[in-house]
């Protein structure tokens, strides 16, 4: 800031890259994952082929869906810890009821407990203004109650996933996995609903500055129950996807490790945990590295313990060298 | 003035339930006695020790997410250390792993301040960092406890002149958790450092302003919680002889309880008295749910309902305080 006052056009690389990164925080992200692709390439030379790509892309993409939920609660600087639940049960619901309804009203009625829980949040977080870290905890586990619940109750119908969504969760087209045809119209709504739309630009403003958004004539509780419920209704969609790619149907806890990695992958993606700052684009290459990160983590046949040592320190590593670099303007 | 009272009547509200619950759970089951009451305490106190130590944090205006994966490392630490040792070797090992506990928690805070990370996602990091510590002591549940450790939390405290009637009523355990909190909570309390870390969690800038050194007051809040925590993965390798390196249900309990207890999430406001009382109702509503041969699933919908519950009150009396 203040050496650029000096009237010498001069400035030190380093600053001039420091500055090229603050100006396009993506740059080092993309810079990480290679360095990741490559080290794992010497560590194991000719693992990087089609079929690792196909099954990286395919595994990272659950994860950025939820991560999605997240990016998109934290901008208005709150977080959805009830996306991995909603997740399970939108899957655990389609896989029971798809083998005595079919696969569409199946569907339909997994995605009904994450519209009710979505409101829920909504309600509770844009009207009582309660901290929605407390809410979806809260609705989190409600619901995973109700789903044992339920479990009990189903016990004899058995479990099914319909061929869809095997098809979009496994399955491979000419060396690209189908889940793409599902993540792709996704992320580019996400985006689109961040970057194009008046309800984006009120999701940054009331995380930037939430008094002069609501001077400026923003509803709060209105965006703020739209924003849970698209969260939800995201997550929903996330576990019938989880489901195809897992086959667990049956699991209670499915898509729950993937609820702190999910923060984790936004907040590495460089959006503000406090809100106002960050976009999906950097969730999605976060996505990427933590599952990069995860499949080198694996291959250096560790054990678990030092694994999960490693995958902490290296999050609070990118996230504080992130911050250092994007920060600095 | 009138906060004050506002935060002695939601305690003296909470006690209120407390009793109501202790009322119903006679009714319904009539020979809930004593014995029952000591392993009420038993079973809260490793809960306890969580609730204080994210509300520590939580009034110094943070959140600790790490809590649960420190007691698991810190009661995985101690059971295998105390594993086919002498009686006397655990003398040692309880100051060991209270040290473990307040360092780490000190670390936490350190890298917060350091990195100037968020709490939530520093202590996000050291949750998975924690865990795997925990793996590496200990991979499967195991280790053992001295015995009069074990001891020191079962049966009841014999006061000579008090007839037995009443001192059953006086479970160790109970006793070993007011000692232990309010040796630490205490003297806190009474000191500048409690007053910086309610000054930080209120407002972080008048504070600073003031002359409170904002950076060391969150280190020590955080290093004390970690201290509870030690604690209560102490009285987890207490009340079952072993160590387990997975964490339990403790971080979505301690935040439950915080917020139940009266403490406001972004700080500044509480003390450590509503969560300790908000623990016992959880524990208690549990146990009056299973004598009634409710489905355990059911019970954590119970659980979860009156959290949120509770939570949407609490923020909609606020709300209507601040619009007169």
């Amino acid at each position: 800031m203040s050496s650029v006052t000096s009237p010498t056009p001069q400035v030190s690389l380093g600053r001039r890259v420091k500055r090229f990164m603050s100006d396009q925080p993506l740059v080092p992200l993309i810079i990480l994952l290679i360095a990741l692709v490559i080290v794992l390439q010497i560590l194991r030379p000719g693992i990087v082929n089609e079929r690792w790509l196909a099954n990286t892309v395919k595994f990272s993409i659950p994860l950025a869906l939820l991560a999605g939920s997240q990016t998109m609660t934290m901008l208005t600087g709150g977080i959805d810890l009830s996306v991995s639940t909603v997740a399970t049960m939108a899957a655990f619901i389609m896989a029971s009821q798809a083998a005595a309804h079919g696969a569409p009203v199946a569907v339909l009625l997994a995605l009904l407990p994450a519209l009710l829980i979505g409101i829920a949040n909504g309600i509770g977080a844009g009207v009582f203004r309660v901290h929605p870290l407390i809410m979806t905890l809260g609705t989190s586990l409600i619901g995973a109650g109700c789903l044992q619940v339920y479990q009990r109750t189903v016990i004899a119908t058995g479990t099914r996933i319909p061929d869809l969504f095997t098809w979009l969760g496994t399955g491979v087209t000419w060396g690209i996995p189908n889940a793409l045809a599902l993540f792709i119209p996704v992320a580019a709504l996400i985006l689109f609903i961040q970057k194009r739309t008046g309800f984006g630009r009120l999701l940054y403003a009331l995380g930037d500055n939430e008094k002069a958004a609501r001077l400026s004539g923003a509803h709060y509780w209105q965006v703020i129950l739209a924003l849970y419920v698209f969260s939800s209704l995201l997550a929903g969609v996330a576990g019938l996807l989880y489901v195809g790619l897992i086959r667990a149907p049956s699991s209670l806890s499915l898509a729950e490790p993937l609820l702190l990695p999910s923060v984790a992958a936004a907040v590495v993606g460089g959006t503000s945990i406090f809100g106002g700052r960050g976009g999906y684009t950097g969730t999605i290459v976060g996505a990427l590295i933590l599952t990069v990160l995860t499949t080198l983590l694996t291959i250096l046949q560790m054990p678990e313990g030092a694994r999960r040592v490693l995958f902490g320190a290296i999050i609070l590593l990118v996230t504080a060298v992130y911050l250092r670099i994007t920060e600095d303007r | 003035m009138t906060s004050f009272i506002r935060r002695q009547s939601w305690v003296s509200g909470l006690f209120a339930l407390l009793v109501v619950l202790f009322i119903l759970t006679r009714i319904i089951q009539p020979g809930y006695g004593s014995g029952d009451f000591g392993s009420l305490a038993r079973a809260a106190l490793p809960y306890a020790f969580a609730v204080a130590a994210q509300t520590v944090v939580v009034i110094a205006g943070g959140i600790d997410l790490s809590v649960a994966s420190l007691m698991a490392l810190t009661s995985v630490i101690a059971a295998s250390m105390m594993n086919s040792a002498s009686e006397e070797y655990a003398l040692f090992v309880v100051p060991f792993v209270l040290a473990v506990g307040f360092l780490v928690g000190a670390l936490n805070g350190l890298l917060i301040v350091v990195t100037r990370v968020p709490d939530i996602v520093v202590t996000l990091a050291t949750l998975f960092i924690l865990q795997g510590a925990a793996l590496m002591v200990l991979e499967a549940p195991g280790g053992a406890a001295a015995e009069w450790l074990k001891a020191s939390i079962v049966g009841t405290v014999a006061i000579p002149g008090i007839p037995e009637s009443v001192t059953a009523w006086i479970p160790k355990a109970l006793v070993v958790l007011l000692v232990c909190l309010g040796l630490v909570w205490i003297p806190l309390k009474r000191s500048a450092l409690g007053l910086s870390i309610y000054a930080i969690g209120s407002s972080e800038l008048a504070a600073f302003r003031s002359g409170v050194s904002v950076a060391r007051t969150r280190i020590a809040a955080y290093a004390i919680g970690g201290l509870f925590g030690a604690m209560g993965g102490l009285s987890l390798t207490m009340s079952t002889g072993i160590g387990a390196p997975i964490p339990g249900p403790y971080l979505l309990a301690s935040v439950a309880a915080v917020v139940l207890g009266g403490v406001t999430l972004g700080g500044g406001k509480g003390g450590l008295v509503g969560p300790i009382v908000a623990v016992f109702i959880l524990r208690l509503m549990r146990t009056d749910l299973t004598l009634l041969a409710i489905d355990p699933n059911v019970t954590s919908i119970v659980e979860g309902t009156v959290m949120v519950a509770v939570v949407m009150l609490g923020a909609f009396l606020a709300m209507r305080e601040r619009r007169p």
